[in-house]
C-alpha cells in the first residue's frame, strides 16, 4: 500500500508547507510531518504530507550495493 | 440551425451576457444567436443557405459516418478546449476509417447562465479548428437546458466523409505476425485535463495533444492502402484501445515498454497519482497495425507528418485464444496490459 | 525522474537476477510473503516474477488498506453520506469497495449521496471550512503511513475551531497483522503454509523505521527485509532475503535506508500518539478480528470523532462463502486457486476484498499476470 514518491523541494512557504516538483509536475505540500527540510532536498510524498527526507548518501549506497549484487553474476 | 428573422438589431452581449432559456426556444433570440455566434464564425455556404439542414455532392467512394458527444470538465484546458475537441474528435473517427472527412454538423446543448463569453470562446476554436482542419460545419442545432441540468456546454459533432477504393481498416483485421505502430507520446491529453482538477492541485506546463489526425491519415493510406487497423486511442488510453481490437480480431498482442513514448511531464503526474500512461486518454494520436512487410513503409510515411514524427512500432500481434494484450516491461518481464477496470481515479495505495 | 528510474533499470535487474539464480539452493523452496500491496503492484506491474527461479515464491500479503477493510465499516460510511447527510471526504481508493446491497460509494453519490474525492486530508479539513453550513466527515482508512496526515488533520481542525468536521477514523497497524499471520495455526502448528520470511513494508516503515520487525526476527524466527517499492529494491531484497535463508540467519535487515531508519519518523509518531489510541480489536475484511490491530480517536478528541458524533455501531458483514480471500491474504491458497477468481470475481465486479483495489493479489494478479496461468494450462 501507501503510494509515495521522492520529490524534490523547490520553494519553502510558511505554515509548514512547501511547492515540490517531479519531472516538470508541481505541487504544493505540507511538512507538518518532517523537520529540518530545505530547498533542494528530497522527501518521500504521500497523500500531499513529506513523511520523512530522502538520505542521499545512502541512496547512492542502495544503488551502489544493487550494482554489486549484480557485479557477482558475471 | 433554424431560419433566421432580418432585421434583427440590438446586438447580443458577448462580454457580460449569460444564456437563457431563450437562446434555445426558437424564438427570436435563437435566430439572433445563430446569426450573431455561429453563422458569424462558422460561415460558410451551407451554412448561409439558412435551412435545417445541408445538401451535398459525395465524391465517388464509400461513405463514412462517426458521431461524438463532447462533455469535459474543464471546459478549458492548456492546449485546447472542447470547441477544437469536438471538431478534432469527429473528424478522427472518420479519418480512422481511412477517409478523406468532408463536412461535419454540430450540436449544442447549453445551460442556462453559462457565459456567452465562454459560448463565444468555445466557438471560435470550433470555428478555426473547422478551418485549419478544411472540414466546415454545415449544418447544427442549438437546445438550452434549465440551470443545473447540464455542465455548461455539452457539443455533439457528426461528421461524413469518403473512403477511397482498397482501402477498409477495421478493429477486427489484426492478424498474427502484423506490427503495431503508434503516432507519438501517449497520455498527453489526460494528463493535461487531470491537472487542471482543483482537487489534485498539480500544476505542469503540459499541453493536450489534441489535433486534426486525418492529413496524417492520407499519407499513411497512400503508403499502406492495406493498413489493416487505424483507430485512435481516447478514452482508456493506448490500453483499452488494443484490448478492444485484440477481441474484435480474436488476437493477442505483445507490445514493449521500451517503444512506447511518454513525455516526462506524463511520466510524473502518473508516478503522483498512481496512473498508468497506458491507460490515459489521447486525443491527436493514432494506433495503426499492418502486415509485417508493410511495417516500414508506413512507419516512414508517418514520421514524414508532424503529428507523427515521434511514430515508432510499439509490438506485434500473435495467436492467443485469451486475446491477451500482454508488455515486456523496461525491466525483462512480462505482464498483461488491461482494460481499466471502472473510472480512473488517482490512487493513494 | 532522480530517485525512481534508478531503481527501475532492467539491465540491473537481470545482473540480479542472474547472481539469485546462481545462489539459490536447488534442493528447497523459498516462500517469501511481500505483506504490502506496494510490492505486490511492484512484482506484478514489472513482471519481477519472470525474472525469479522457479523454487522462489512470491506469497502476497495483507497490506493493502482498501482490500482489508471491512464491509461493514464501507457500510457506516454510506450511512454517513446517505442518512446523515455529510458531506463524506475520502480518497478515491475507498470509491469503488463494494458495500452491502450493491452499493458503494460511487453509487451512493448517484443516489444522491454527496461523496467527494480529496487527495489528502488537508483538502478534506478546507471542505470543512469551506461548506459551514454542513458537516463534512473524512473517511480515513490506510496503514501507519497514512495515518499521521489524519492526525495532522485533526489538529489543524481544533485550531480553527472547526465544529463541522469528523474523522471516521480506519487506520489499521502492521506489526499487528504481521503476528496475526505468524500466529495462524497453519503457519506455526501445522506447518501447512511454508512461510519462510518477509519482504517488509516501504513506507509504513518510514514512519515506524525497522525496529518493530526484530520481534518477529527473533521470536519466530523469520528473516525481514525492509525494502523500497521500486523493482530494483524488490529484487535486492529477495537476495538478501535467500542469504539470510541459506546461512540460517533470521535478522532484520534494511534496504530502504534512503527513508527509513531504526527508529522511523519520531515527529509523525508523536501526532498519531496525541491522537490516536489503540483499539482492543478491529475486524480485517479477510482476516476477521485481530486484537490491537487498529486506532481510535483519543477522547480528548472526541468532538472530531464521526463514530461519537453520529453513533456510528458497525455491523460485522460476512463475504461470500466461495471466497477465498482470507487464505489467499493469510498465503494459504493462490488467486487462480479460488473458484471465483475471473469467473464472477473481476476488477469490475469483486467479490472478496483482494480484487477491490489494484494492490489487492487477486486485482494484481488478474490485471496483469493472469496470462501465466494460460501458460500452465497450455503445458501438458
Amino acid at each position: 500500500m501507501c503510494l509515495a514518491i521522492p520529490v524534490q523541494v523547490v520553494a519553502l512557504h510558511p505554515g509548514d508547507q512547501a511547492t515540490v516538483d517531479m519531472g516538470g509536475v508541481r505541487k504544493d505540500i505540507s511538512l507538518a510531518l518532517v523537520e529540518g527540510v530545505e530547498v533542494g532536498d528530497y522527501v518521500i510524498l504521500h497523500v500531499g504530507y513529506a513523511l520523512q527526507k530522502l538520505d542521499r548518501d545512502e541512496a547512492q549506497k542502495t544503488l551502489d550495493a544493487i550494482a554489486a549484487s549484480g557485479a557477482l553474476a558475471s | 440551425m433554424k431560419a433566421i428573422r432580418p432585421g434583427y438589431v440590438r446586438p447580443i452581449d458577448f462580454t457580460s451576457g449569460r444564456v437563457d432559456l431563450t437562446h434555445g426556444s426558437g424564438g427570436r433570440s435563437m435566430a439572433q444567436l445563430i446569426e450573431e455566434l455561429f453563422l458569424a464564425n462558422f460561415d460558410n455556404a451551407y451554412l448561409r443557405q439558412q435551412n435545417d439542414q445541408a445538401v451535398f455532392e459525395v465524391p465517388k467512394g464509400r461513405l463514412v459516418m462517426a458521431t461524438d458527444a463532447h462533455v469535459v470538465s474543464p471546459l478549458f484546458f492548456p492546449g485546447g478546449d472542447i470547441g477544437c475537441l469536438s471538431v478534432h474528435g469527429t473528424i478522427n473517427d472518420v479519418a480512422t476509417a481511412g477517409a478523406r472527412p468532408l463536412y461535419l454538423a454540430a450540436s449544442f446543448v447549453l445551460e442556462e447562465g453559462f457565459p456567452l463569453a465562454d459560448l463565444r470562446r468555445i466557438v471560435r476554436s470550433m470555428a478555426k479548428a473547422s478551418m485549419e482542419a478544411g472540414v466546415p460545419i454545415v449544418t447544427g442545432d442549438t437546445k438550452v437546458v434549465e440551470q443545473g441540468k447540464g455542465d455548461g456546454v455539452f457539443i455533439t459533432t457528426t461528421g461524413v466523409g469518403v473512403v477511397p477504393e482498397g482501402v477498409s481498416p477495421s478493429g477486427d483485421r489484426a492478424r498474427p505476425g502484423d506490427r503495431i505502430l503508434c503516432s507519438g507520446t501517449i497520455g498527453d491529453h489526460g494528463v493535461a485535463i487531470m491537472a487542471q482538477r482543483e482537487s489534485l492541485g498539480f500544476t505542469t506546463a503540459l499541453e493536450s495533444d489534441t489535433a486534426a489526425l486525418h492529413t496524417l491519415v492520407e499519407l499513411m493510406v497512400r503508403a499502406v492502402p492495406d493498413v489493416h487497423v487505424l483507430r485512435d486511442p481516447t478514452r482508456g488510453g493506448v490500453a483499452a484501445t488494443l484490448n478492444e481490437i485484440a477481441r474484435q480480431s480474436k488476437v493477442g498482442m505483445l507490445i514493449r515498454e521500451d517503444d512506447l513514448a511518454v513525455k516526462p511531464e506524463v511520466k510524473a503526474a502518473c508516478e503522483f497519482l498512481g496512473l498508468d500512461p497506458l491507460n490515459v486518454a489521447n486525443e491527436g494520436k493514432l494506433l495503426a497495425i499492418c502486415a509485417p512487410g508493410d511495417a516500414q513503409a508506413l512507419l516512414t510515411a508517418m514520421k514524414e507528418h508532424p503529428l507523427g514524427r515521434q511514430a515508432s512500432i510499439i509490438g506485434t500481434v500473435h495467436e492467443d485464444p485469451n486475446h491477451f494484450v500482454q508488455m515486456e516491461t523496461t525491466f525483462g518481464g512480462k505482464r498483461i496490459v488491461d482494460w481499466l477496470a471502472g473510472e480512473q481515479l488517482p490512487r493513494i495505495c | 525522474m532522480k530517485y525512481i528510474d534508478e531503481f527501475r533499470d532492467g539491465q540491473a535487474a537481470r545482473a540480479i537476477a542472474a547472481t539469485i539464480a546462481r545462489e539459490v539452493d536447488p534442493s528447497r523452496r523459498y516462500h517469501l510473503m511481500e505483506f504490502c500491496g506496494g510490492h505486490t503492484h511492484a512484482i506484478s506491474r514489472y513482471g519481477i516474477a519472470d525474472l525469479l527461479p522457479k523454487n522462489i515464491r512470491l506469497v502476497h500479503g495483507p497490506g493493502c488498506p482498501v482490500c482489508v477493510l471491512p464491509i461493514g465499516r464501507v457500510d457506516d460510511a454510506i450511512a454517513l453520506a446517505l442518512n446523515h447527510r455529510v458531506i463524506l471526504a475520502t480518497y478515491a481508493d475507498c470509491l469503488r469497495v463494494p458495500a452491502s446491497k450493491g452499493l458503494s460509494l460511487m453509487k451512493a453519490k448517484a443516489r444522491g449521496a454527496d461523496v467527494r474525492m480529496v487527495y489528502s486530508s488537508a483538502d478534506a479539513v478546507k471542505l470543512a471550512v469551506d461548506n459551514p453550513g454542513k458537516q463534512v466527515v473524512f473517511f480515513a482508512i490506510g496503514f501507519e503511513t497514512t495515518t499521521p496526515p489524519t492526525a495532522v488533520a485533526i489538529l489543524e481542525a481544533q485550531r480553527l475551531g472547526l465544529t463541522n468536521f469528523s474523522v471516521f477514523c480506519n487506520h489499521v497497524l502492521t506489526p499487528a497483522a504481521i503476528a496475526h499471520i505468524l500466529e495462524s495455526p497453519e503457519v506455526r502448528e501445522h506447518g501447512t503454509v511454508p512461510l519462510d520470511a518477509f519482504i517488509g513494508p516501504a513506507h509504513v516503515s518510514v514512519i515506524i523505521g525497522s525496529q518493530p520487525y526484530e520481534h518477529f526476527a527473533s521470536e519466530y524466527g523469520k528473516p525481514v527485509v525492509i525494502a523500497g517499492f521500486e523493482p530494483l529494491d524488490v529484487m535486492q531484497a529477495v537476495l538478501m532475503l535467500v542469504r539470510q535463508l541459506n546461512e540460517g540467519r533470521a535478522e532484520v535487515e534494511n534496504e530502504f535506508t534512503r527513508a527509513v531508519t531504526p527508529e522511523g519518523n519520531l515527529k509523525a509518531q508523536a501526532l498519531v500518539a496525541r491522537v490516536f489510541e489503540l483499539r482492543k480489536a478491529f475486524e480485517w475484511r479477510g482476516l476477521r478480528s485481530v486484537p490491537y490491530s487498529a486506532l481510535r480517536i483519543k477522547d480528548g478528541f472526541r468532538d472530531f470523532d464521526a463514530e461519537v458524533r453520529f453513533q456510528v455501531e458497525t455491523k460485522s458483514v460476512a463475504d461470500n462463502k466461495a471466497c477465498e480471500c482470507g487464505a489467499i491474504l493469510r498465503g494459504l491458497k493462490r488467486p487462480q486457486d479460488c473458484k471465483l477468481f475471473a469467473t464472477v470475481c473481476t476488477p469490475e465486479n469483486p467479490m472478496g476484498s483482494c480484487m477491490v483495489s489494484s494492490e489487492g493479489a487477486c486485482a494484481a494478479h488478474y490485471t496483469y499476470g493472469r496470462f501465466r496461468d494460460a501458460q500452465v494450462e497450455a503445458a501438458p
